[in-house]
């Protein structure tokens, strides 16, 4: 088990480093200067730029010199926001996108859960495949048009709740989180159901159904434990995917998030922003696999004999 | 041998598979859907009724009508127009960069399981440092390098999602190189490459198929999203996740710009994920009687 982690953490350490090399690439593959978007500046400025970033460096150098930032929690200044740097960038609006993403789980964890369990109880009924439905409309419904389409009706028709900022109104983060969230919920009900009917059809169930047990300490306490291994293993990829879809819900509600921001940097092609940000996100959505990963090892005693074999 | 009453069909996969497919209706009618879909989106030129330049400033942003059955936006464009030559785009997009997926993903899968070893132990970890990289971020870093343009946004979801693709192969061909038949392929003296391409592949095939139904709603959502945030498709071309993009900076006054369009692309994506859960119960050879 813990040599199990401990391989993980040793493994995401070359995943890590090729991300960071492969970004590194990229960015300085583009065309053009981060400088030659701006109306054209005489050459002994962009010299005198081009010095102050290092940009006259050869390339292995800058990439040494980026890493050893790197390592020290630095990632370089911002072109476009002179006189701050990118780590105090993401300092300042990471807070606000992981709150999105908090709220956004706790809805897509509550929702999918229930969901997933009721339509366990009774498979291949009403009781089943209504929510199943809704689940595969949340699927199907791009949070770019749910998002909207909440606003239209809570925000504008009805008028319940605000339509967009982020100030510390509760009313401020409802309809975000829905939002983002009722993908995931639909995905987790899913799960949830296909773990849980696997689970119900055990021995062991049947064992407490003989015993005598009431179907909620059944389906609580020991279809839940076993049921929930394919949504915990899921809860890493979708932290991940969040983070990329407080994109589009930063933008929609105007929430001043590190979503938002990436897509602002991305339009002033502000390099070394984009380069810390990509990183910055790789590195938490690396680590949330690793403990999403550890954690469902850990729930599943079958697994944490088996330790390392090959993944199927 | 036994008295009882086989049936005497030669039972192929397709013929077997497309017996399922056919008994399952959601299945069916999101294959029926799609089709229509596609032919809609590929007649457009020839049956949208009006022009998709064509603009009527006069008229405005008008609700649904018998002249303009889905509305007008802004400037005044038919938007049953619109949304048929935006399908064309958002379908595609989800087809061809789908097919990109599938040919990077199945040979890089292909190879990696049937050479196993280090070379193996190599391609997985690449798909692994890949699979980190936050995939939007990955395509939005794309865009921003190189410049809006369609082909490149093809190549570039394509790029992406090969990955589990490649994943799913490499454990279909380290399942099937063990068998038999491919052991006699080998003492036959065949090349690698045509077992792999002749044996091998054919036979992981079903999964193949299924995947790929199922990342072809992937890749139009991503386009759209792509589209929604400006990063994508760039007028004067359009796309459902661009009309959408529209519709939300209106949807107070105009609605309708933003429902229909929005119903399109949900339409089809409810579609291609019930025709590809069909086509897993299909052909998945694990649901598959023995």
């Amino acid at each position: 088990m813990i040599r199990f982690a401990a391989v993980r953490l040793l493994q995401a350490i070359p995943v890590l480093f090729g991300v960071i090399t492969i970004t590194f690439i990229l960015i300085h593959s583009a065309p053009g200067g981060p400088f030659s978007a701006d109306k054209a500046v005489p050459p002994e400025v962009l010299m005198a730029l081009e010095e102050k970033y290092d940009l006259n460096l050869p390339l292995w150098q800058q990439y040494f010199g980026y890493l050893e930032d790197l390592i020290s929690g630095d990632f370089g200044p911002s072109f476009k926001y002179p006189g701050r740097n990118v780590s105090e960038l993401i300092a300042s609006a990471f807070p606000t996108t992981a709150e999105l993403a908090l709220y956004s789980m706790i809805v897509a964890i509550v929702i999918g859960l229930f969901a997933g369990v009721v339509a366990a109880m009774r498979p291949n009924s009403v009781q089943d495949y209504a929510p199943m439905s809704l689940a595969m409309i949340g699927i199907c419904m791009p949070s770019f048009l749910l998002g909207p389409l909440l606003v239209l009706i809570f925000g504008i028709y009805l008028e319940w709740l605000p339509i967009s900022g982020w100030n510390s109104l509760p009313g401020d983060k409802i309809l975000p989180a829905i939002t983002l969230g009722t993908g995931y919920a639909a995905y987790i009900a899913r799960l949830t159901r296909g773990g849980m009917l696997d689970i119900l059809s055990q021995d062991y169930i049947r064992t407490a159904r003989a015993k005598g047990l009431s179907e909620i300490v059944i389906v609580c306490k020991h279809g839940l434990r076993g049921g929930l291994i394919p949504v915990v293993a899921f809860l890493g990829p979708a932290f991940a995917g969040m983070l990329g879809g407080s994109f589009v819900v930063e933008t929609i509600f105007n929430i001043p998030g590190l979503g938002r921001f990436y897509v602002q940097a991305a339009f002033n092609r502000d390099y070394t922003m984009i380069l810390g940000t990509t990183i910055f996100f790789a590195a938490l959505i690396v680590s949330f696999n690793l403990i999403s990963d550890i954690l469902a090892m850990w729930m599943n005693p079958k697994l944490r004999q088996k330790d390392l074999g090959d993944e199927k | 041998m036994s008295e009882i009453d086989y049936p005497e069909e030669n039972f192929s996969l397709w013929k077997d598979a497309w017996t399922r497919l056919s008994n399952n209706k959601l299945a069916l009618l999101g294959l029926v859907t799609l089709v229509f879909f596609c032919i809609i989106a590929f007649l457009a030129p020839w049956i949208a009724p009006y022009g998709y330049e064509e603009q009527n400033l006069i008229l405005g942003a008008s609700p649904p009508s018998y002249q303009h059955l889905l509305g007008t936006d802004v400037f005044g464009r038919d938007m049953l127009t619109r949304i048929m030559y935006g399908g064309r785009v958002s379908l595609l997009v989800g087809f061809i960069a789908t097919s990109v997926a599938l040919v990077i993903g199945v040979s890089w899968g292909a190879v990696a399981g049937y050479a196993g070893g280090n070379l193996d132990a190599f391609m997985m970890r690449l798909v692994d440092i890949l699979y980190a990289l936050p995939f939007m971020i990955f395509i939005i870093l794309l865009m921003v390098v190189f410049g809006k343009n369609l082909l490149l946004l093809f190549f570039a979801i394509g790029a992406v999602e090969w990955l589990t693709m490649a994943r799913i192969v490499r454990g279909q061909v380290m399942t099937l190189k063990k068998q038999e038949f491919i052991e006699a392929a080998h003492s036959m003296g065949l090349p690698k490459q045509i077992i792999i391409v002749r044996h091998i592949v054919p036979n992981a095939i079903g999964p193949i198929i299924v995947y790929a139904t199922l990342t072809v709603p992937n890749v139009m959502l991503l386009e759209a999203f792509l589209s929604f945030l400006g990063l994508g498709i760039q007028p004067p071309e359009s796309s459902w996740g661009l009309l959408i993009n529209y519709g939300v900076e209106t949807m107070e006054e105009y609605p309708w710009l933003l429902i229909f369009p929005g119903l399109a692309l949900t339409i089809t994506l409810f579609a291609l994920n019930f025709l590809g859960d069909g086509l897993r119960d299909a052909l998945d050879p694990k649901t598959s009687k023995d």
